[in-house]
């Protein structure tokens, strides 16, 4: 399945989001998700299945004006 | 003492934490200005670098209050998301909210400001709103439940100062119990200074520090410049005059004479 990862064409055999966090060690990690274009809460992750051709962003603090 | 969103803080100065040269150049310029709230962002984290996770642990030792933003989203849905990953993210729900027109200006997209505020308000976020002076666009934010106006002095790291003095002292005027902070645009404590003797309530600024000779002595003296302002507003200006007012005494001036005396 290919999805748009932060931008980027990738490919993955991730079932859900919180599946797809952990398989890029992002399970303890201080992250947030969306999914194309909505908030996922970290409780949600699970239960948010992934589809052929989703935008999934995942985001971390960083530096800001 | 500062009140925002129910809460109070010694400083009127909020700095961000982004384009120092180091992260300890940051801490240092935090520490040196003495402020109680900083600006963050989110960013899409790599798998690999995950910058993020440092940057967190830098955050955390700073012990500050964290103010996040949503710089760079262009609309109001794009907003509202960051808004939400941010509150999670930093468990605050606490948001500077900035929704931006072009990229050249970077000045605030006031419909998409407004829309997405009135969203985020209703959801229980303490929205922020990076704005411009412009009044109905103040009445509407306010209205939408925003307790806390940023209006822009000038175009982010402009260094231009307050481009548009009379409307932000008619934005003060008309909003005489809202929490004004000045925010963008500011590029000499002077600036900063300004604003404060016009009634602002503080000023948040980031590249006039970040980007300084000497960023923790810049820090100081935005800090001071701050405090000074306060200080000259509470105090209460005099006013301005076209002619001359001795100062010194006239009563008893040496060799005085009346002109012309005959």
């Amino acid at each position: 399945m290919q999805i748009l990862l932060n931008g980027e064409r990738v490919a993955t055999d991730a079932r859900n989001l919180d599946e797809l966090c952990a398989k890029l060690g992002f399970a303890e990690a201080k992250v947030a998700t969306a999914v194309n274009g909505s908030f996922v809460a970290a409780s949600a992750r699970l239960a948010t299945q992934l589809a052929e051709a989703d935008e999934v962003e995942i985001v971390a603090p960083r530096q800001g004006g | 003492m500062l009140e925002l969103c129910g809460k109070h803080f010694t400083s009127r100065m909020l700095l961000g934490t982004a384009g120092y040269s180091s992260p300890d150049v940051l801490r240092q310029a935090v520490e040196a200005s003495r402020v109680d709230i900083v600006t963050v962002s989110l960013r899409r984290e790599s798998a690999r670098a995950r910058t993020g996770q440092g940057f967190w642990a830098l955050i955390e030792q700073l012990g500050r209050r964290v103010l996040p933003n949503t710089a760079g989203c262009r609309t109001a849905k794009e907003a509202i998301a960051t808004a939400q990953m941010a509150r999670e993210l930093f468990g605050t729900n606490w948001i500077k909210l900035e929704v931006i027109a072009n990229d050249d200006t970077l000045q605030p997209e006031l419909f998409g400001l407004v829309e997405a505020a009135t969203v985020l308000c209703a959801e229980g976020f303490e929205v922020l709103p990076y704005t411009t002076e412009d009044l109905s666009a103040a009445e509407r934010l306010v209205a939408a439940g925003c307790t806390v106006l940023m209006p822009w002095a000038a175009p982010i790291g402009s260094a231009r100062g307050l481009i548009n003095k009379p409307a932000l002292q008619s934005l003060r005027a008309y909003f005489p119990d809202t929490p004004l902070i000045l925010d963008a645009g500011v590029g000499a404590p002077s600036h900063a200074a300004e604003a404060m003797e016009m009634g602002y309530d503080a000023v948040l600024l980031n590249t006039a520090v970040a980007k300084a000779g000497d960023p923790v002595k810049m820090a100081e003296g935005f800090a001071k410049a701050i405090e000074a302002g306060r200080l000259a507003y509470e105090a209460g200006l005099i006013e301005p005059r076209d002619m001359a007012s001795p100062s010194t005494p006239v009563a008893g001036t040496p060799f005085f004479k009346i002109d012309h005396a005959s």
